[in-house]
């Protein structure tokens, strides 16, 4: 089978999924080409050149000096009439989020999403909020598959050679519709979850604004900086720079005691390096428990407030 | 201006989700559905770009069986201008590129300013859909918009990166943009609203009437994950589960 890996660029180096990705590739098909986009990629191709790969595809174009969906779907739906591989295989990042289903949409083939791994029936997404896995496949058909995060393990990536080849994509002005600007970072807060040693986390679980107090008294009890999942953040009853997760932060604590948190894989990614997970969660068949160490299975509102009384007693 | 919302009818994060008896879905007889959350925020920002600009209608559009009605009317009673509703009643179509070619012919001919789609589904997430509309009826797109301004003939867009980056972007309409959660607070819809929403349109249409679409992707079965983790189950009365948390705090942990 041929397989049209499709890399990115994170600031110039070769984004973390980019290699899962092609691990993945390695282990489906046997011919693997893989494809750079835009004009600052010599870190990424010396990487490259150390990979078992049939070939890298490289496109320069002064229209793919910054990243454009128009452009980047473009260029790939060229390189894939060219090279007429089985599978486009690539890192589900927000990048791909972004472009691929334009790619989809132009060559009609499917595009399955997410897949956290591979049986002989199919591919296997996550759905309905991670509670049920499903396996999908395609039809008869060439498909562009997406990989989550640590589908593959990136040190498993087959070591050799490869050769470089440049591919003379066709772009005019009028392909590009949008103009982007160079990405920037909010101001951040006071708190540094990252080298936090305990963290207590928060999340929908805790119902109503005034509970998150809870949290803040537990964390002042155990010494622990308090995070949050999303919708607490959203909701407003949490500072932002206290979001763990893909768009907040990554953190490896040594204890990470979750309050009320279903396990979004959105969320998991963020915090699945912490040493030891404890979660309360009402629900014994939250995603959460799968990777938690300890799984309190009750009501954070009845749990918390006690845990709290006994450990000041014991103080 | 004429803005489409799309609007999904989901499973309840709370809902049951017995799976049917052939394993191929969930038994939807058992489920309570919502609206799917991320679409309650594209609706809460069309909202919001209708109150500050003049001459702008906010059009609903689901497709699924008739249930997906209830969606509509929600949407309708919090302030859209009227509905349409394309008739799907296999639920077992779940390819994201048929369901896109239908929502596409369905909306075509009204030649909309901007569609809103979420970023994701809650049922099958495949995060797609909006982005593959803008692509066949040859619209800009953009993703994970956290902030819009619309300034005449284009649309400003704040997109989240991923780590806590973000991006401006400047996208020609008509375009397709999905909505990342969060960016506003959608609102309760009022007595009034409610009210009002019973004379309010839906037009409906027969999905299978507007084309015929070769499946590509298919759900074959779905199953419980399985995990490899050992996990200690903490149960019981109060008083033995916070005895059990402090002994692991203090000696499995020694983090107190
Ligand atoms: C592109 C993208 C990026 C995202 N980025 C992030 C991110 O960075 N971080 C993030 O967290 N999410 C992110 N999300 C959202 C993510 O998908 C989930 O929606 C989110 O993590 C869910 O948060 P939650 O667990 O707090 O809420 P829910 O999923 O609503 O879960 C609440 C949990 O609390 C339990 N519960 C309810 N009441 C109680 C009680 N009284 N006692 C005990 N348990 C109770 C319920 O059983 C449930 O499991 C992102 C999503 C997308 C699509
Ligand atoms: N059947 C549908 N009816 C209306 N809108 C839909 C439908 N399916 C998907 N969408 C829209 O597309 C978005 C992304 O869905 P998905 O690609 O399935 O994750 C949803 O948040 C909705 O806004």
């Amino acid at each position: 089978m041929n397989i049209l890996v499709v890399l990115e660029s994170n600031n110039g180096a070769l984004h973390r999924l980019s290699r899962e990705a092609l691990v993945g590739a390695q282990e489906l098909g046997d011919s693997i080409f893989a494809l750079i986009i835009g004009n600052e990629n010599e870190e990424i191709l010396s990487e490259l050149a150390g990979y078992e790969l049939e070939k890298v595809i490289t496109v320069k174009h002064h229209l793919l000096s910054s990243y454009s969906a128009d452009g980047y779907s473009e260029v790939v739906r060229q390189v894939f009439i060219s090279f007429s591989p089985d599978l486009i295989v690539i890192g589900h990042t927000y990048q791909t989020r972004d472009f691929i289903p334009r790619v989809s949409a132009k060559l009609d083939i499917p595009f399955i999403p997410d897949v956290i791994s591979i049986s002989d029936k199919g591919f296997i997404k996550q759905v309905l909020n991670a509670k049920l896995n499903a396996t999908i496949s395609n039809l008869d058909n060439a498909a562009i598959i997406s990989f989550q995060s640590a589908a593959f393990n990136e040190e498993q990536l087959k070591l050799g050679s490869c050769s470089n080849e440049s591919f003379d994509v066709s772009l005019v002005d009028s392909d590009i519709k949008s103009i982007s600007e160079e990405p920037f970072q909010e101001e951040e807060g006071d708190v540094d979850l990252e080298s936090a040693e305990v963290l207590v986390s928060v999340g929908r679980g805790i119902e109503k604004e005034e509970n998150v107090t809870l949290a803040f008294e537990l964390a002042k009890v155990i010494n622990a900086e308090v995070s949050a999942s999303r919708p607490v953040v959203d909701s407003g009853w949490v500072d932002s720079f206290r979001q763990v997760g893909s768009s907040g932060s990554n953190v490896a604590p040594k204890l990470y005691f979750s309050l009320g948190i279903s396990g979004a894989i959105q969320h998991v990614v963020g915090m699945k390096g912490a040493k030891n997970i404890m979660a309360i969660n009402k629900d014994a068949d939250a995603p959460i428990f799968e990777i938690s160490d300890y799984a309190v299975i009750g009501d954070v509102l009845e749990i918390v407030p006690k845990l709290i009384e006994s450990l000041e007693q014991s103080k | 201006m004429k803005i489409a919302v799309l609007i999904k009818q989901v499973p309840g994060s709370e809902s049951a989700l017995p799976i049917d008896s052939e394993g191929y879905w969930v038994d939807e007889s058992s489920v309570t559905f919502v609206m799917n959350p991320p679409d309650n925020y594209a609706l809460e920002e069309a909202l919001l770009i209708k109150e500050s600009n003049d001459d702008v209608e906010v059009v609903i559009v689901s497709m699924g069986p008739l249930r997906v009605q209830k969606v509509i009317r929600e949407a309708l009673a919090k302030g859209a201008d009227r509905g349409i509703h394309i008739l799907e009643q296999d639920i077992t179509e779940k390819d994201p590129l048929v369901i896109a070619k239908r929502l596409s012919n369905a909306i075509k001919s009204e030649e909309f300013d901007l569609v809103l789609t979420g970023l994701q589904s809650d049922d099958t997430g495949m995060g797609q859909t909006g982005v593959l509309i803008g692509e066949i009826l040859k619209m800009s797109t953009a993703t994970l918009a956290v902030e819009t301004i619309i300034q005449e003939d284009h649309i400003r867009i704040k997109r989240e990166l991923e780590s806590g980056w973000f991006q401006w972007v400047q996208l020609s309409l008509p375009a397709s943009i999905s909505i990342q959660s969060g960016l506003n607070t959608p609102r309760y819809p009022s007595l009034k609203g409610i009210m009002g929403a019973k004379k309010k349109e839906i037009h409906s249409l027969s999905a299978t009437e507007l084309s015929k679409e070769e499946t590509l992707q298919k759900v074959n079965n779905v199953f419980v994950p399985q995990t490899n983790k050992q996990t200690e189950i903490i149960k019981g009365d109060i008083d033995q589960i916070v005895s059990r948390i402090i002994e692991i705090l203090r000696t499995d942990i020694k983090v107190i």
